[in-house]
C-alpha cells in the first residue's frame, strides 16, 4: 500500500448527503441491539462483583446457590481450565473472571444463569465467597512510589529504571535533540504540573450478549461490539475452542467509542451456556458499566517548554504518567508521541510511564492517550504565548509541523494539514468575535495517528443489477451508508442501488475492530478495490458479448464501452445488462478485496471555544464552539460534522465534568449518570464543524479516518478558554465549580 | 412471588401481561411483549432512553411499574408511525442525519413529539431544556436540535 | 544498509546509539535483523512493535518493502479507540 493510491476526480455519490439505509429501523425501535435478542428457552446470566478494591479471593462457595429453584449454572474461575494463548488474552481473562485475587471494586469473581432474573440475582446473594481484603491504590502518582500496595509481581519490563513499585510496568522515551542545550537559548521557560481523572466512554448502550453454545463445543453469540472477529478470536481463545466453531454476529451497537474493543460478557456467557446447555442473555447495568467495563487512564503530567522573545520553541519535555488499571495497556506512550506532535521542536524528550492501580483495565476512548497530553502540552504552549504576549495562533503557526518536520514520535511528516487547520481557525469569525465580561476564548491543536488493519469486503451482483455488499465492521455511525456511497461511485450506478450490510465472522474474513479511525479509509478502500475487481469481470463478459478483447473495453459512467474506435462500434453495456445475462456469459459475478490495508494518514485539529466563568460559583458555561479538522475527503459530510461535533461534546464533558471518584476504600463513588454527568443538551451550543479536504495519498478518494481526533484538542482548548477568562491557570481536570472557584479564590 | 395480571393499552392496542412486582413498565415492554424500541440505558431515571408516553405524559418507563400501567395508556416508539407513514420527526431524524449509533434516537423522538404535540413553535433553548433529561453521546446533539426546529417548523408550515 | 531509528529507552536498552543501521530489504527482515544484532530488544519485539517507513505506519505486514534510502522508526505498537 505504500504506493499513493490517490487519483483526483468528480465525485458523483461520495460528498453528498443520502439517507443511510439502516435509518428507518433506527427511528421506528425495529433495530436490534446487544439486549434487544432472545432466543428460545433463553436463561438470564447475572456476574457476581468483589465489593473490594483488592482482595485475595480464598474460596468460594457455589453450593447452595447452585441448589436453588431455576437455578442452571454457576461458574467461577475454576470452570475455564483452558489457558488461554496469548498473554493479552490471558489478563482479558483475569479480567472478566477475576483469578485469586479481585483487582478493582467491580471485578467479576462469579456468574450465575437462571430461568428468570429474580432467581439469578437470589443465587447470587446465596454465593459465599471469602475475602483476604488487601491494602489497596488508585492514584498514580501515589501507585508509583516503592512500598505502595502492588497489584502483581514480576510483570514490570526491561525499560523500567530501578526505584519504582512493581506497579509501574513500563517506560517509553521518545524526542530527539539535546534539551538542556535547547532551554540554554530560551528567553522563557514555563514548567507545570497536570492532573486528569479517568473518564468513561459512556456509551449509552451497556454491553449485552446472547451466548448459545454447547457440549459440541460449537457456539453461535449475538453481541454489541465495536469488532465481531475480535470478539471470536479472543472468546475462542479464553474457552479452548476453534475460532471457526464460534460464530459472531454484531448487534447494532449503541455506542463504543472504543469502550467496546475488548470483552466483558462475552466469554462469561458462552461459559454459563455450555454449562446450562442453554441460551443465556447477559446484560449489564449502568453501575456494572461504570465499575467493571473500561474507562481511560487518569493522568499526571508535567511539561516544561522554553522559548526565544520572538516566539521559537527551543526545547520541551514531558513525563506523561498514566494509569491504566489493573493490567497493561499502552497509554502513557501515546500520550508521550502524541503531546507535542503538532510542533516542529529541534529539542524533545517526552516519556510515558504505564502503572497498574486498583481500577478496571482501561480501554481506549476515541485517540486512547493523546486527550490528557494535549491538554498538558496545549496549556503551556498557551502560557508561553501569553507570556511573550504572542497571538496563541500565531504562536502556533510560528512553530507547527508540516511535510519535512521529524515529528515528535520519530518519523519525518509527509503532506499533514496542521497548518490549513490553523488558519482557517484563524480567519474564522470566531477568532475575531467580540468577548464580553467573564468570558474567555481558548484555541488548542491535536494529533492522531489513524489506521488501517485487516480488512474483507465481498461486493455481489445481483442478477436485476443491484448490487449487496458485505463488510465486516459494526456500524457505529452511518458506515454502511459511506460504503454504499463509495461502491456506488466506483461502479457508476445509484446509491440506491448498493446496499450494504454487516457480516457475521462465518460469511467473510477476518476483520480488523472499529477502531483507530480505520473504517471509512480502510473497509472504503476495500470497497473500492471490491468493486474494481467486479468491473473487470464485467468488462470481460461485455467483451465477451461483443467477442472483443477485454483490454478494448472501458468502464464508462456504470457501463462498459469499447475504448476507442479500434475496439468496435457497439452500444454500451450497463451494469443491469450484464447481470440480466450473467447466467450466459459465464456465471454469478462477484468482486471482492482482502488486504491489511497498513499505511493510513496520520490527522489534526484545531478547535476554538469561548467559555464565560461564573466567578461567584466557579461554574463554566460554553459560549461557543467551532471544529476545524481535516478529512481528507468527506464521504458523507453529514455524519463527519457528526463525529466532530460528538468528539468536541465528548471532550468537553471530560473537561468540565466528567470524573471517577473513588473512596479511601477504593471503591467507586459515581457510578451512575446522575453522578457522573455527562454533557446534555441544554449545557451546549451548537458546535460548528469546520471541514478542511487535503486529500490523504493513501486513499483512493483521499479519505482520512476523522473519529478520533476530534476529542484530542477539547481539554486542552477549554481550558486555555477557562483559564483566560477566570484570570487563572488551570492544572486538573476536569474544571468542575468547586475547583474553578478556589482557583479563582487562591489567585 | 404471585404475578400480577395487568389489562392496559400499548399503541392504540388492548393488551395484557402478567408481572412480578418489581417489574418496571420497560422491563415489561421489553421482555414480555417484544417491544425492544425502548432501551434500558441506565434504569435509574438518568438516561432517557425509555422514554414513553403513559396517558400522554412522558415518563421514563424504567421509573415506572409494570403494574401502574393497569387502565392507562401506554405509547412507545413503535407507535410512532402511522402504518407505513413515518412522523415528520421520524423522517426527518433520517434525513438531517440527528442520529449516530440511534440508540438514544428511539427515547428522543418519544420527547421530541411530545413536545411539538403541544409547543408548536418552541426556541432553541426550549428544545435544549425539553431534551436534557435525554442522553445523546454521540451527537453532541448538534443534529437532532437542528431536526426537531426544522420538523417543528415544516408541521408548522403543513398545518 | 538500512538506518533504523529506536525510539529512545529501545536504544538505551540496546546500549547503543538512537540510530542503528541493519540489512533488510522487508519489515520482517528488518525484524529479524534487529532481534539478531540486540539481542535486547527481544522482549519488546516479541511484545510487538509499529513501524513507520517513510512517514506511514505499519504493525503487521511482513513483505512491505524497505528501501536503502527509507526513514525508519519503530515505535511502540499503536492501538486506537
Ligand atoms: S433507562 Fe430509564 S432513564 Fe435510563
Ligand atoms: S446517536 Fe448514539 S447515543 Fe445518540
Amino acid at each position: 500500500m505504500a504506493k499513493d493510491e490517490f487519483e483526483k476526480r468528480e465525485f458523483k455519490v461520495v460528498g453528498t448527503r443520502v439517507a443511510r439505509p439502516d435509518g428507518l429501523d433506527k427511528v421506528t425501535g425495529r433495530a436490534r441491539y446487544g439486549a434487544d435478542m432472545s432466543a428460545p428457552g433463553m436463561l438470564v446470566g447475572y456476574c457476581l462483583r468483589s465489593p473490594h478494591a483488592h482482595a485475595r479471593i480464598k474460596s468460594i462457595d457455589t453450593s447452595e446457590a447452585e441448589a436453588m429453584a431455576g437455578v442452571k449454572a454457576v461458574i467461577t474461575r475454576a470452570d475455564f481450565t483452558n489457558v488461554p494463548a496469548s498473554d493479552g488474552t490471558r489478563d482479558i481473562l483475569d479480567n472478566v473472571m477475576a483469578n485469586d485475587k479481585a483487582l478493582y471494586d467491580g471485578h467479576t469473581v462469579a456468574a450465575v444463569a437462571a430461568t428468570s432474573r429474580s432467581a439469578a440475582k437470589a443465587a447470587l446473594k446465596a454465593i459465599k465467597v471469602d475475602y483476604e481484603v488487601l491494602p489497596h491504590v488508585t492514584d498514580v502518582d501515589a501507585a508509583m512510589l516503592p512500598g505502595a500496595p502492588e497489584l502483581h509481581q514480576g510483570r514490570q519490563q526491561e525499560s523500567v529504571p530501578e526505584g519504582f513499585s512493581q506497579n509501574v510496568l513500563a517506560r517509553s522515551q521518545y524526542g530527539h535533540g539535546d534539551v538542556d542545550a535547547g532551554f540554554a537559548q530560551a528567553d522563557v521557560i514555563i514548567e507545570r504540573s497536570f492532573k486528569t481523572a479517568a473518564t468513561h466512554q459512556g456509551y449509552i448502550e451497556p454491553h449485552a450478549c446472547l451466548a448459545t453454545m454447547g457440549n459440541d463445543n460449537q457456539g453461535d453469540l449475538f453481541c454489541c461490539t465495536q469488532g465481531h472477529y475480535m470478539v471470536r478470536n479472543t472468546c475462542a481463545d479464553i474457552l479452548g475452542m476453534e475460532s471457526g466453531r464460534l460464530r459472531v454476529t454484531a448487534s447494532e451497537i449503541g455506542g463504543g467509542f472504543g469502550g467496546k474493543t475488548t470483552v466483558f460478557l462475552e466469554p462469561v456467557a458462552l461459559m454459563l451456556s455450555k454449562k446450562s446447555g442453554k441460551p443465556v442473555k447477559m446484560t449489564m447495568s449502568r453501575d456494572e458499566v461504570m465499575r467493571a467495563s473500561g474507562p481511560t487512564a487518569s493522568t499526571s503530567i508535567d511539561i516544561k517548554i522554553g522559548t526565544t522573545r520572538d516566539g521559537v520553541i527551543t526545547a520541551a519535555t514531558g513525563e506523561f504518567r498514566y494509569q491504566s488499571g489493573c493490567f497493561y495497556a499502552m497509554n502513557g506512550a501515546l500520550g508521550a508521541m502524541c503531546g507535542f506532535a503538532p510542533y516542529d521542536l529541534e529539542n524533545l524528550k517526552s516519556v510515558g510511564w504505564e502503572v497498574t492501580t486498583n481500577r478496571p483495565k482501561a480501554a481506549a476512548y476515541r485517540a486512547p492517550g493523546a486527550p490528557m497530553a494535549a491538554f498538558a502540552v496545549e496549556s503551556v504552549v498557551d502560557e508561553v504565548a501569553k507570556e511573550i504576549g504572542m497571538d496563541p495562533i500565531d504562536f502556533r503557526l510560528k512553530n507547527a509541523a508540516d511535510e519535512g518536520t521529524k515529528s515528535a514520535y520519530g518519523p519525518t511528516y509527509p503532506a499533514i494539514g496542521l497548518r490549513a487547520t490553523l488558519e482557517a481557525a484563524k480567519a474564522h469569525p470566531h477568532w475575531s468575535a467580540p468577548l464580553g465580561k467573564n468570558q474567555g476564548r481558548g484555541v488548542g491543536c491535536g494529533f492522531w495517528f489513524n489506521f488501517g488493519g485487516d480488512t474483507c469486503v465481498s461486493l455481489m451482483l445481483n442478477p436485476d443489477g443491484t448490487v449487496s455488499l458485505s463488510e465486516g465492521n459494526p456500524d457505529i455511525g452511518g458506515s454502511r451508508a459511506s460504503m454504499s456511497m463509495m461502491a456506488a461511485e466506483e461502479l457508476g450506478v445509484p446509491y440506491e442501488n448498493v446496499r450494504t450490510i454487516v457480516a457475521d465472522t462465518a460469511s467473510l474474513g477476518q476483520n480488523e475492530v472499529t477502531d483507530g479511525s480505520r473504517v471509512t479509509f480502510a473497509v472504503g478502500l476495500a470497497t473500492i478495490k471490491a468493486a474494481r475487481h467486479a468491473i473487470e469481470i464485467m468488462k470481460a463478459r461485455a467483451a465477451a458479448t461483443w467477442g472483443i478483447d477485454a483490454e478494448a473495453v472501458e468502464w464508462v459512467d456504470g457501463a462498459a464501452q469499447p475504448a476507442g474506435p479500434n475496439a468496435g462500434k457497439f452500444p454500451p453495456l450497463t451494469v443491469k445488462e450484464i447481470a440480466a445475462t450473467m447466467s450466459n456469459t459465464g456465471g454469478p459475478i462477484a468482486g471482492h478485496f482482502e488486504a491489511n490495508a497498513e499505511g493510513a494518514g496520520v490527522s489534526f485539529g484545531t478547535h476554538i471555544c469561548d467559555t464565560e466563568v461564573d466567578p461567584e460559583t466557579g461554574a463554566v458555561k460554553i459560549l461557543r464552539y467551532t471544529v476545524f479538522q481535516d478529512a481528507g475527503k468527506a464521504v458523507h459530510p453529514d455524519y463527519v460534522e457528526g463525529q466532530l461535533q460528538g468528539g468536541a461534546v465528548q471532550g468537553i464533558g471530560w473537561a468540565l465534568n466528567e470524573e471517577y471518584i473513588y473512596g479511601e476504600d477504593g471503591t467507586l463513588q459515581n457510578a451512575g449518570y446522575l453522578d457522573y454527568r455527562i454533557p446534555v443538551a441544554s449545557d451546549l451550543p451548537m458546535i460548528e464543524p469546520v471541514i478542511l479536504e487535503i486529500p490523504n495519498p493513501g486513499h483512493p478518494y483521499g479519505v482520512r479516518g476523522v473519529g478520533e481526533t476530534g476529542i484530542v484538542p477539547p481539554l486542552a482548548t477549554i481550558a486555555n478558554a477557562v483559564s483566560r477568562a477566570a484570570g487563572v491557570r488551570m492544572t486538573s481536570l476536569p474544571m468542575s465549580p468547586p475547583k474553578v472557584l478556589a482557583a479563582i479564590k487562591a489567585n | 412471588m404471585s404475578r400480577i395480571h395487568v389489562t392496559t393499552t400499548v399503541n392504540g392496542d388492548a393488551v395484557d401481561y402478567l408481572c412480578e412486582a418489581d417489574d418496571t413498565l420497560l422491563d415489561v415492554l421489553r421482555d414480555q411483549l417484544d417491544l425492544t424500541g425502548s432501551k434500558e440505558g441506565c434504569a435509574s431515571g438518568d438516561c432517557g432512553a425509555c422514554t414513553v408516553e403513559l396517558d400522554g405524559r412522558l415518563v421514563c418507563s424504567c421509573l415506572v411499574l409494570g403494574a401502574e400501567a393497569e387502565g392507562r395508556t401506554v405509547e412507545t416508539i413503535e407507535g410512532m408511525a402511522n402504518g407505513d407513514v413515518l412522523h415528520p420527526l421520524q423522517k426527518n431524524f433520517i434525513e438531517k442525519a440527528a442520529l449516530q449509533c440511534g440508540v438514544c434516537t428511539p427515547g428522543i423522538l418519544v420527547a421530541a413529539k411530545n413536545l411539538l404535540d403541544h409547543t408548536p413553535d418552541p426556541s432553541e433553548e426550549e428544545v435544549r431544556y425539553w431534551l436534557a433529561g435525554n442522553l445523546c453521546r454521540c451527537t453532541g446533539y448538534d443534529k437532532i436540535i437542528r431536526a426537531v426546529l426544522d420538523t417543528a417548523a415544516e408541521m408548522r408550515g403543513a398545518a | 544498509m538500512v538506518a533504523v531509528t529506536l525510539w529512545g529507552s529501545l536504544a538505551e536498552l540496546a546500549e547503543g546509539p538512537r540510530e542503528v543501521e541493519v540489512e533488510a530489504t522487508n519489515l520482517r527482515e528488518l525484524l529479524a535483523a534487529l532481534e539478531a544484532a540486540y539481542p535486547a530488544l527481544g522482549p519488546q519485539l516479541a511484545r510487538g512493535v509499529s513501524v513507520s517507513i517513510d512517514g506511514k505506519i505499519y504493525n503487521d505486514s511482513w513483505f512491505q518493502p524497505i528501501h536503502e534510502a527509507s526513514e525508519v522508526v519503530l515505535l511502540n505498537r499503536l492501538e486506537g479507540g
